[in-house]
């Protein structure tokens, strides 16, 4: 598999209405790409470009099949491209029931030579729908239509999932119903996923890759890790900027009542028993809960101190600067944001290459993911196998808590 | 006691006519209806006119330059030549054609509506299903569109069997050739036959009811679907 196999790469320049939308960008055919921006930043727009709903003049190809490429006059209609798409509003067919709703597209995939590789047995047990197939559609709430919606995408057996603020038209509750629905699907399906939003948790939740969007322009592309950590884009300016990290589940300290996690080769300890030692959580941690010490603090009710090295001080306002670390004193650790007032930033005289410590007020659990941000080790067979083993039983609930 | 059969023969030729216009109407009333919902041509409003024209046009004027276009002299006179025909005024097929015309904006307009009340979505995803458009035109559309065509062929019946001024126009009246139910009941009322005008008067009336209920009932149906 050449690297060229294993990305979606996407260009196009054009005007919708009196939007110009001028964009390029490469994600990886695995894992949650989030394209990410204000509304009319032209999200929607590129996720229908990719869809071939919208025409615009371009390139786009998946993998090694091209589905645009206006130079030789290649233009795949939306019918013609394998892809699953979860509008905003489920968009059910009104005239059938759940069951024909789901089989729709599968019986077209399998018949235009499609492999089955997402029955239609596994979706409705992941997705928890068995109890609604034989129901008209009407008779969905607003969070079982989306879930249908969803399955009715998978089953169409794509090799591109399309995502277009699935959950925006939601209300909170409904949001949190659905959010470990799509955290299992992050961890137990092969099938990338491009996936359009504006709020920022569902990026912290979900995404591996970012594409940050701004006026119909590419801000930043990259990791979330990266992206989130640049301090010269605004996700890292603003207020509450935070570093998601992932961390392994190490053992529970039974006299403390403290569970060990390991984030990067550190360990930090967390309340209260997380789950089976090994699995992979996602930890977010606030760029204001941490603060940064020179020598390592010994007399603090603070339990989690990191070894870290400065890399970049960026300044921020006239009181605050961002300070990127990476874990460890070493390089190439994990970054992580922190902020400092420039006064503090000054007296101590924080400046790049520093080695120094950092002290973590509060981590909390954002979700939990069977594999990592970082890019693609031997061990993925999960999510790179083709067909069998595509989907794992194990799925792991939404647990939120506060050190 | 009227005979039976002078009685039947009008009904019977009338619900022939409906049923062919009705028919007629649904296939080359769908591709306008779509055309007009989907297209964003600049010339669509202009032919939904002409459509829409029977609505307010009198069917003596209708009926008129139907008559100059399927007599001898007009392009009806040429096609019926072929069937070795003098002209199509004053046929049956003459009747179904002028009917076509007539009640057209009655079928095209409610399918029109129905199409255009879904909006693009449905047909969008039935794309993102791999759903070809022709595919998605009978599995998505035109089921969406049901109670559009349900209306439309309700009423494309019930106004062709209605119709009087055109039929008088290009028809005329005769016996079990375009002698309609409404060209009928004017006859016996002319002859002073009161008795067969008033049979075949309330016979209108019970049937305008019966279809008049039947859409209610439809529409109620529709509008909680099932399965």
């Amino acid at each position: 598999m050449t690297r060229s196999d294993s990305t979606i790469s996407a260009r196009y320049a054009g005007v919708v209405g009196n939007f110009v939308l001028e964009v390029a960008f490469a994600a990886p055919m695995r894992g949650i790409t989030a394209l990410f921006g204000p509304s009319g930043c032209g999200k929607t727009t590129i996720l229908r470009c990719v869809a071939g709903l919208t025409r615009l003049p371009g390139r786009l190809v998946v993998g090694a099949e091209v589905w645009q490429d206006d130079e030789a006059a290649t233009f795949r209609r939306p019918y013609e491209r394998s892809i699953g798409y979860v509008f905003q509003e489920a968009s059910l067919f009104a005239h059938l029931s759940v069951r024909r709703n789901l089989l729709y597209g599968r019986r077209r995939a399998l018949k235009a030579g499609a492999q089955e590789h997402i029955r239609l047995e596994d979706v409705v047990a992941l997705l928890g729908i068995g109890h609604l197939l034989d129901r008209a559609t009407g008779a969905l709430s607003g969070g079982e239509r989306q879930r249908v919606a969803l399955a009715r995408a998978l089953l169409a057996q794509p090799r591109l999932l399309l995502m277009d603020e699935p959950l925006s038209a939601l209300d909170r509750m409904t949001k949190e119903e659905i959010l470990p629905y799509f955290e299992a699907l992050h961890t137990s399906l092969a099938i990338p996923v491009l996936y359009v939003t504006h709020d920022i948790g569902e990026i912290e939740r979900l995404a591996d890759h970012v594409v940050l969007l701004e006026a119909g322009r590419v801000v930043a592309a990259g990791p979330l890790g990266e992206v989130f950590a640049d301090s010269r884009l605004p996700v890292a300016r603003a207020a509450q900027a935070a570093t998601v990290l992932e961390a392994r589940v190490g053992p529970f300290l039974a006299a403390d009542g403290l569970t060990s996690l390991d984030v990067d080769g550190e360990a930090l300890l967390s309340p209260g028993r997380l789950g089976a030692e090994g699995s992979i959580y996602r930890v977010r941690i606030a760029a204001s809960d941490v603060s940064l010490a020179i020598e390592r603090p010994s007399l603090t009710t603070i339990l989690n101190i990191l070894p870290v090295r400065v890399a970049d001080v960026e300044p921020l306002s006239e009181a605050q600067v961002n300070v990127l670390v990476t874990i460890g004193h070493r390089d190439g650790g994990r970054k992580l944001l922190v902020r400092v007032t420039r006064r503090a930033q000054r007296l101590l005289g924080i400046h790049p290459g520093q080695d120094m410590y950092a002290q973590i007020k509060a981590v909390s659990l954002v979700a939990s993911s069977s594999r990592q941000l970082a890019p693609a080790g031997p061990d993925r067979e999960v999510l790179d196998g083709p067909k069998t083993g595509a989907f794992v039983s194990r799925r792991g609930g939404p647990q939120k808590g506060t050190l | 006691m009227p005979e039976l059969e002078e009685l039947w023969s009008p009904i019977r030729l009338t619900l022939a006519l409906a049923s062919i216009t009705t028919i007629v109407l649904l296939v080359l009333g769908t591709p306008i209806a779509w055309w007009l919902a989907r297209s964003s041509a600049r010339g669509k409003e202009a032919v939904a006119a002409v459509v829409a024209l029977p609505l307010v046009l009198p069917p003596t004027v209708l009926g008129f330059y139907l008559l100059m276009a399927l007599g001898p002299n007009g392009p009806g006179g040429w096609i019926g030549s072929l069937f070795g025909l003098r002209s199509l005024a004053f046929t049956f097929e003459g009747l179904v054609i002028g009917s076509v015309i007539y009640s057209m904006p009655f079928v095209v307009q409610p399918i029109r509506i129905a199409f255009e009340a879904f909006g693009d979505r449905p047909l969008e995803v039935a794309a993102t299903l791999r759903a070809s458009p022709w595919d998605a035109f009978w599995t998505v559309a035109v089921p969406l569109a049901r109670p559009g065509f349900m209306t439309g062929a309700v009423l494309g019946f019930a106004h062709t069997v209605g119709e009087f001024g055109v039929v008088l126009m290009i028809g005329g009246n005769i016996p079990g050739e375009t002698k309609v139910l409404s060209v009928a009941i004017y006859d016996y009322v002319e002859s002073l036959q009161w008795a067969q005008a008033h049979i075949l008067a309330a016979g209108m009336l019970a049937f305008s009811f019966v279809v008049i209920l039947a859409m209610i009932v439809i529409e109620k149906r529709i509008a909680r679907p099932g399965i």
